[in-house]
């Protein structure tokens, strides 16, 4: 079921569908988030900021990145 | 910048390839086997115990960077300079990548501390193609520090051998001729060989194919094809970085459980639930470091004992023997209750009345003695006189800002350095969104309550202009700076609990309905948030002290310069009169609008000179409970110091400086006087 990022369940994988264009999607890539990428979601706050693990790597998205960037749950 | 066009022209002049292959001696019948790894892993010990007796250096072709070549048994060893990858990004890479194109086996050596950074290589020269045998060296090291490796797991993912050797102990090192032996292509992904397939076509080797797809001009001009452009590079790169991500999560195992013990301290300080109560402490711990130690004991002695006491006193009395002085000492008790006062008048210097002088020095020398010197030439007034721009601000500067500054820094490289900041920017992310901005705007905002010109430098670190212009305007706005925040505390202890509940709840209504207003109606779109979070852990001291002197030094190179701008104007405001013209504009506002006595207009004058100096004037003022919360509400919201208002000019440019300034004055006058017509 596709849904957006900042729904996603903490303490989930989550398969990453589709980042939003332009540089944020270069940034994102950088820190390895790849379009296909599993990832997992180590805490959702109230509100929808989203903290992703990815190996060892913890990385922050803000509610409103987060809603664009769409997943697979 | 000399040998790279050296080897520009060489590459281009001479057909690089065939004098390569000259040096490199290509002779039938051998293998030639290269020695490639990261800088400083411990190659040359390798190539020492494999070449034995006989070494060849010699420059290789256009450059001055020196290669030596070997032997051992049917093998020709070759030694490379230390490379992150390759590619031709400076000579020692194009060395590098060219006697690695001519290999046939390349033994790999690895820091196993370091895999994430080594192995990026390792997969570059799998990915070319070549035989590969990779030395994990340092094994001993990564014993010692508790981690564990997987190597037969390392080995199974790469697809060829992994050796653990350790160049200290020469443990390893007999297995070098099985390296060269078992030495074969690894694993490299499907999509790769796709990608790789139409160059490949049009050179020949696997390994030129894919450096000229990652965009080296050098060899695709030497097949004459056009190099892969800057996407396809990244695309090759980030491949290649997460394939190396992921070995190293599979094999890397941590047994230290400090380490788990701060992971769950990371995770804590996230979540809301968990991390307030962290947050609070660390507030705590903060406030008594900052707010008590630095502020209250260490600012104290600075500034007054060195700054006024030695420095300010040696530079006034040494200025006075040459000009007409009046001079007044106050004598105090040990807990700094006047006792006498005593009055001195030098109307030709203290150099023209010899025994009066000696008197005036005995008499301040002592300890618990404050001295006031008052000049009568003005431009001797305008240097060293109260506000002068000599005396005053050497020592706000270098006895108030200076210990201040350094403190904040101090506890930022602190919370930085140990992970908590950015999981403290990441939970209050959604709050700081409401107000149009993102985590990161935490930083300059706490470090106003330090000093509101760093905070207002520190606004750089944001993404977009628009979030400048918020938190630039909340600084300047509400932000109490620490020089205000001890005589707001002061005089609010004396005014009680619903005055400060007033003052409190005040001041956060203008925050909100400031930056509602700025977020509604500025252009744009604030950027959101995303950063990494580093591993929480303990600290070094060592960069911390690094830290907190560079930003310090950098600080105070910035803004020292703007403090004597600011000092210099509010002197010549002072000399020509025009601070008492304020004054007399100030006046009916304070009088009729604030219910204020007439002096504290002078308050708000000198607030535009240090803001400190602005609270303070209030403290000689006879003030009911409310009284005192109109003016420090007034104080709080008016104008910030001379210096932070030319940092925001230079930061901000003079159009949206001066709006914010006037804007302040608006405000204060216009939120003070509201609270003044209900409450006073």
């Amino acid at each position: 079921m596709n849904n957006t990022l900042d729904k996603a369940k903490k303490g989930t994988y989550i398969t990453v569908i589709s980042l939003p264009q332009g540089l944020l999607k270069v940034q994102l890539i950088r820190l390895g988030i790849t379009e296909g990428s599993k990832v997992y979601c180590l805490e959702r706050l109230p509100g929808g900021t989203v903290v992703l693990q990815k190996s060892r790597q913890e990385i922050a998205i803000g509610y409103d990145l987060a809603k664009k960037i769409i997943i697979a749950n | 910048m000399k040998s790279d066009t050296i080897i520009n022209k060489f590459h281009n002049d001479c057909h690089s390839h065939l004098d390569v292959k000259e040096v490199l001696g290509s002779s039938k019948g051998t293998n030639k086997v290269v020695l490639a790894g990261n800088p400083n892993v411990g190659k040359s010990l390798f190539f020492n115990y494999l070449s034995g007796m006989y070494v060849d250096v010699s420059n290789f072709p256009g450059t001055t960077i020196s290669i030596t070549k070997g032997t051992y048994k049917d093998y020709e060893i070759f030694d490379t300079p230390g490379v992150y990858g390759v590619s031709s990004f400076n000579d020692e890479e194009k060395v590098a990548r060219d006697i690695i194109l001519s290999g046939d086996i390349v033994l790999n050596v690895v820091n196993a501390l370091h895999l994430e950074r080594d192995l990026f290589l390792t997969m570059q020269l799998i990915e070319m193609g070549k035989k590969v045998t990779v030395f994990l060296n340092f094994s001993d090291e990564v014993k010692k520090r508790k981690l564990k490796i997987d190597v037969k797991r390392l080995s199974e993912l790469l697809g060829v051998e992994v050796i653990e050797t350790s160049a200290v102990t020469k443990a390893g090192f007999d297995k070098v001729e099985y390296a060269i032996e078992n030495a074969r292509e690894g694993n490299q992904s499907p999509e790769l060989h796709h990608l790789l397939h139409n160059t490949l076509d049009r050179v020949g080797t696997q390994a030129e194919a894919l450096i000229i797809l990652e965009g080296d001009e050098f060899i695709a001009e030497k097949h004459g094809i056009p190099p892969g452009t800057a996407d396809q590079r990244e695309a090759i790169y980030i491949n290649r970085r997460n394939t190396v991500n992921e070995i190293v999560s599979e094999v890397e195992f941590e047994d230290s459980k400090k380490g788990e013990f701060f992971n769950k301290l990371g995770r804590m300080s996230v979540n809301p639930v968990t991390g307030l109560p962290i947050l609070a402490v660390v507030l705590v711990i903060v406030y008594f470091f900052i707010g008590d130690f630095i502020s209250q004991r260490v600012v104290k002695y600075t500034e007054n004992t060195l700054g006024k006491g030695e420095f300010e006193y040696h530079v006034k009395s040494f200025v006075g023997k040459y000009t007409p002085v009046d001079i007044t000492v106050d004598i105090q008790d040990d807990n700094g209750n006047p006792i006498s006062t005593k009055d001195f008048s030098f109307p030709h210097g203290l150099n023209s009345d010899v025994q009066k002088a000696a008197e005036f020095k005995k008499i301040s020398a002592p300890h618990g003695t404050s001295t006031s010197f008052e000049f009568q030439n003005p431009f001797v007034k305008l240097f060293f006189g109260e506000f002068g721009i000599i005396t005053m601000t050497i020592t706000y500067l270098l006895f108030l800002l200076l210990p201040l500054v350094a403190a904040f820094y101090f506890v930022m490289a602190l919370l930085e350095d140990s992970g908590y900041l950015p999981r403290l920017a990441t939970m209050l992310d959604r709050s700081l969104n409401k107000l149009g901005l993102n985590g990161r705007a935490v930083i300059p905002l706490i470090l106003g309550f330090g000093c509101v010109t760093m905070a207002t430098i520190t606004t750089r670190l944001l993404g977009t202009e628009r979030e400048k212009t918020i938190v630039t305007a909340i600084l300047q706005f509400v932000i109490p700076c620490s020089a205000q925040l001890a005589v707001i505390a002061v005089l609010m202890s004396m005014a009680g609990a619903v005055p400060f509940t007033i003052y409190v709840i005040t001041i956060l209504t203008v925050l909100i309905v400031l930056s509602t207003l700025l977020n509604r109606f500025l252009p744009g779109e604030s950027s959101p948030l995303l950063i990494d979070l580093p591993a929480m852990r303990l600290p070094r001291l060592d960069n911390i002290f690094k830290k907190m002197f560079y930003r310090t030094y950098g600080f105070m190179k910035e803004a020292s310069f703007w403090f004597f701008v600011g000092a210099l104007a509010v002197g010549i405001m002072e000399l020509t009169g025009l601070l008492t013209v304020w004054q007399d504009i100030l006046e009916p506002f304070t009088t009729m609008w604030l219910k204020l006595p007439k002096e504290a207009a002078n308050a708000f004058v000198m607030g535009m000179v240090r803001r400190d100096f602005g609270a303070a004037g209030l403290f000689h003022l006879t003030l009911s409970p409310m009284q005192i919360t109109v003016a420090i509400t007034t104080i709080t919201l008016f104008v910030p110091c001379i210096a932070s208002f030319v940092i925001m000019l230079k930061e901000r440019g003079w159009k949206q400086g001066l709006i914010i300034w006037s804007g302040t004055w608006f405000f204060a006058f216009l939120v003070g006087g509201i609270i003044a017509q209900i409450f006073v």
